[in-house]
């Protein structure tokens, strides 16, 4: 009887773990959202999205850092959609070289596993200093190429596995070349894989703060897109730096919880995009 | 036919949602003895044997009807401890299913579950399941090493001593052998004749030959409906029913 | 039939090999580098007064210091506190998730716990910053809520959907035989969770420490933003700074070529040493995993 009773308690117990456990999650997540959206949404407004911060004028505004990650995802995108589909492409259709094989997934993996910290130093070693770019949003943008890599490749991999192998023998056996039949039916039917890893990649950049803040520079005032050079050498902060820098140096939480908000509705935008992006894709 | 009987199905049926897997089965299993449950696939034996031990609570979207009693207690009854039912009804499932643990862990879960911390007592009835499941001689040297590194036919008499270390008074076995080489099938058979001394044994088998082996009473299952419940070697012998004969003689199933 | 290859299939086969040979070259890069960058301060300081100083005091004018002790410490005691407060919630998580959880529930929560995951270190700093920090020196009467302590419960907080989410994947892959011997035994669904499901996925969920260790390590800014940031020798209501901290926080002031932007550079190869051995165990874990 006792040892039905505390069989009965430890039991009572453990499902309260559980339910607690899960409810602790929940409410972190409840907490942090709806704290943020407190201090931070009242504080959005058309000037701030439009205005850059002036003196002068006396406006409050984040346009140029909106501006500089826009920069950021556009150019880090371009760059490694191409590089990682390509690498990817070569593991799951060409690599007949196991060990090559082998050594790509493997740098893949490790690339994976380094903190954005190592990528900021090797970006300021690699590309701001060997490459003489300073610090500017083309730096930072191509040490984001190098961190967002082995995302691109993995979910590309993953998707071009599930391509029926039938697919390939039909293209081939009608006599085309493999390339021709990854262009023409492969691809195509990964394109959801694709799609899933851009947004992953558009979401790691949106939210990466290290490699920029020693990369891309601090400034929060309006760079020059309009001329090829003023492109080259724009450097300044996307939102992240720019939250860290108004809450870390300059005191100023009102704006830095108000880009929170707008971070956290970007973030929510992206998976909601990348779960749509998933189901439409995937019925074709 | 003075047996007592342990297990009595009146008018039972049982749905999963909207399809009715046993229609108004009645019958009662004896105690001490072997009955075997025989019919075609989806003919309802397994159900059965599994609304016996409440597994098909786990399945979601299941109703039974009618009655269903063990030792005179209702097994559906609002209330009932399924833990306690389950004690006392143990299962032996088709494919070898022993934990990734060690030998002795995988014998001593079910009194650890139940309350036992006596390492003495747990290490008698290790011994004693062990033995009663005829595997004792092949493991006590290795008692602590992984379940998983035993043959398929070993495995499955550890899954027995496991079931039995509880000290069920009833033993369900799924078709316990089907997954294993004649040998092991052999072996198994076997030792259902020496447990049936202590124990009720109620199997599901698609292997007639092993029906008329080790039974003592044999159900014969059709579409959800008994056809015939009588002892084993007058169903073979001679059934009553010609859906009985059918069966028996090959020509489905 | 001879076999030719045309032209634009073989320019095409190259330049999928140069994309795959980039992904190496990036990783040779990074490894070089780090250890180019590394060696010259760790030579001109000394190993042992690299590794084992309890001093860091890389601006002082006359006798600067380059002792990182503290920093190490600091980043183990700071993965390992994380491990503590974070590992239990999210195991217990997943597992409710996995087995215990109503599907539609589990469907709710799922996505939740993946949006945790996307949220920007810098929005886990700022919330540390604002609420975290404040209510710690309240609580415990400290001069200042910048503590280790902060910076291991923000950890926490951000290790906990990659916890969740690996553990879930191992408790959700193993085998439904074993749960049903379990019960049909007459243990309850909780007991079967936690004596027999959760063992037997104890290799994915050595997976999740593993993985939760590495981004508790390498983490930056988040804890730039709650942990003070004096290289004190650590304890656990003291203002710290850890590996990555410690090259955060001075790397935009250090002088080009100095003796301490090359001191920060060091850092980074400990914290890469550091983080590979973890993908090394991480690796394990998950091979061992998947092999029973």
């Amino acid at each position: 009887m006792d040892a039905n009773l505390s069989r009965r308690a430890w039991n009572l117990l453990a499902k309260l773990a559980l339910w607690l456990s899960a409810a602790a999650t929940c409410a972190l997540l409840l907490v942090v959202i709806g704290y943020i959206f407190l201090r931070g949404a009242p504080g959005l407004s058309w000037e701030l999205l439009t205005t850059q911060e002036s003196i002068l004028r006396g406006t409050m505004g984040i346009l140029p850092s909106i501006l500089n990650t826009l920069y950021v995802v556009l150019v880090s995108l371009a760059l490694v959609l191409p590089l990682g589909v390509g690498a990817a492409v070569y593991l799951t259709e060409y690599a007949k070289n196991r060990r090559l094989a082998w050594a790509v997934e493997f740098a893949a993996e490790t690339l994976s596993g380094i903190p954005s910290i190592l990528y900021a130093l090797v970006g300021v070693i690699l590309f701001c200093n060997a490459l003489g770019l300073q610090k500017t949003l083309l730096a930072g943008s191509l040490t984001l190429v190098i961190m967002t890599l082995p995302t691109v490749i993995r979910t590309t991999q993953e998707s071009l596995r599930t391509v029926p192998r039938s697919y390939r023998e039909g293209a081939l056996g009608l006599g085309a070349g493999k390339w021709r039949a990854i262009r023409t039916v492969v691809l195509p039917s990964s394109v959801d894989g694709i799609v899933t890893g851009c947004i992953l990649t558009v979401g790691r950049v949106v939210g990466e703060s290290a490699v920029l803040m020693y990369t891309a520079g601090l400034s929060t005032a309006m760079q020059d897109f309009s001329t090829i050079q003023g492109i080259l050498r724009a450097s300044g902060s996307t939102l992240t730096v720019a939250l860290y820098v108004y809450a870390k140096e300059r005191a100023d939480f009102a704006i830095a919880f108000t880009i929170a908000t707008l971070l956290l509705l970007l973030t929510g935008l992206i998976h909601l995009a990348a779960y749509l992006a998933g189901r439409l894709l995937r019925r074709r | 036919m003075a047996e007592q009987a342990i297990l009595s199905a009146r008018d039972l049926d049982f749905f999963y949602g909207a399809a009715q897997a046993l229609r108004h089965i009645t019958l009662d299993i004896p105690a001490g003895r072997v009955t075997a449950l025989i019919g075609p696939s989806g003919c309802g034996k397994s159900t059965f044997l599994r609304t016996i031990n409440r597994m098909n609570d786990l399945v979601p979207g299941t109703r039974m009807a009618g009655s269903l009693t063990f030792q005179g207690q209702e097994i559906y009854a609002p209330g009932l401890d399924v833990t306690a039912l389950r004690r006392r009804v143990g299962m032996v499932f088709q494919k070898p299913n022993p934990f990734p643990m060690s030998i002795y862990d995988n014998v001593a879960y079910g009194p650890r579950t139940h309350g036992e911390r006596r390492r003495a007592r747990l290490d008698e009835l290790v011994e004693t399941s062990l033995r009663a499941a005829a595997i004792w001689e092949e493991v006590r040297d290795r008692l602590k090493k992984s379940a998983l590194g035993l043959s398929g036919g070993q495995q499955q008499r550890l899954c027995i001593a496991r079931a039995l270390a509880v000290e069920p008074e009833v033993l369900l076995m799924d078709e316990a052998t089907s997954a294993l080489d004649p040998i092991s099938t052999a072996r198994i058979e076997d030792l259902i004749g020496s447990l049936k001394e202590r124990y009720t044994i109620v199997m599901v088998t698609h292997n007639m030959q092993q029906a008329l082996r080790v039974s003592d009473r044999t159900a014969f299952f059709l579409s959800g409906e008994l056809v015939e419940f009588s002892p084993t070697e007058r169903l073979f012998s001679m059934p009553r029913d010609q859906r009985t004969e059918d069966y028996i003689t090959g020509r489905f199933g | 039939m001879k076999r030719r290859i045309k032209p634009a299939e073989f320019a095409m086969q190259t330049l999928f090999l140069v994309c795959g040979l980039t992904a190496i070259a990036f990783v040779l890069l990074i490894t070089v580098y780090l250890i180019l960058a590394g060696l010259p301060a760790i030579r001109e300081i000394g190993l042992t007064d690299f590794l084992l100083g309890r001093t860091w005091a890389s601006t002082h004018a006359t006798d600067p210091r380059f002792g990182i002790l503290p920093m190490i410490l600091t980043s183990v005691y700071g993965a390992a506190g994380a491990i503590v407060l974070g590992v239990p919630v999210g195991f217990f998580t997943a597992l409710f998730l996995a087995k215990a959880a109503p599907p539609r529930l589990a469907g709710l929560i799922r996505p939740a716990v993946n949006l945790l995951a996307g949220i920007p270190s810098v929005v886990y700093g700022l919330v540390g910053m604002c609420v975290l920090v404040p209510a710690l020196r309240a609580w415990l009467d400290l001069p200042a809520g910048d503590t280790l302590l902060a910076a291991m419960i923000v950890l926490a907080v951000m290790i906990l959907p990659s916890v969740i989410s690996v553990s879930d994947a191992a408790l959700a892959a193993v085998p439904r035989e074993y749960e049903e011997a379990s019960l049909a035994l007459g243990a309850t669904p909780v007991e079967t969770y936690l004596r027999v499901t959760a063992p037997a996925a104890r290799g994915g969920v050595a997976a999740a420490v593993a993985l939760g260790v590495g981004r508790a390590i390498g983490e930056a800014m988040a804890i730039l933003m709650v942990a003070g940031n004096v290289a004190n020798m650590p304890s656990l209501l003291s203002s710290v700074r850890f590996l990555t901290t410690g090259i955060a926080i001075e790397m935009n002031y250090a002088a080009p070529g100095s003796l301490q932007r090359q001191a920060l550079f060091s850092i980074g190869l400990v914290l890469f040493f550091f983080i590979m051995v973890i993908n090394i165990l991480l690796n394990l874990a998950l091979k061992r995993g998947r092999e029973g």
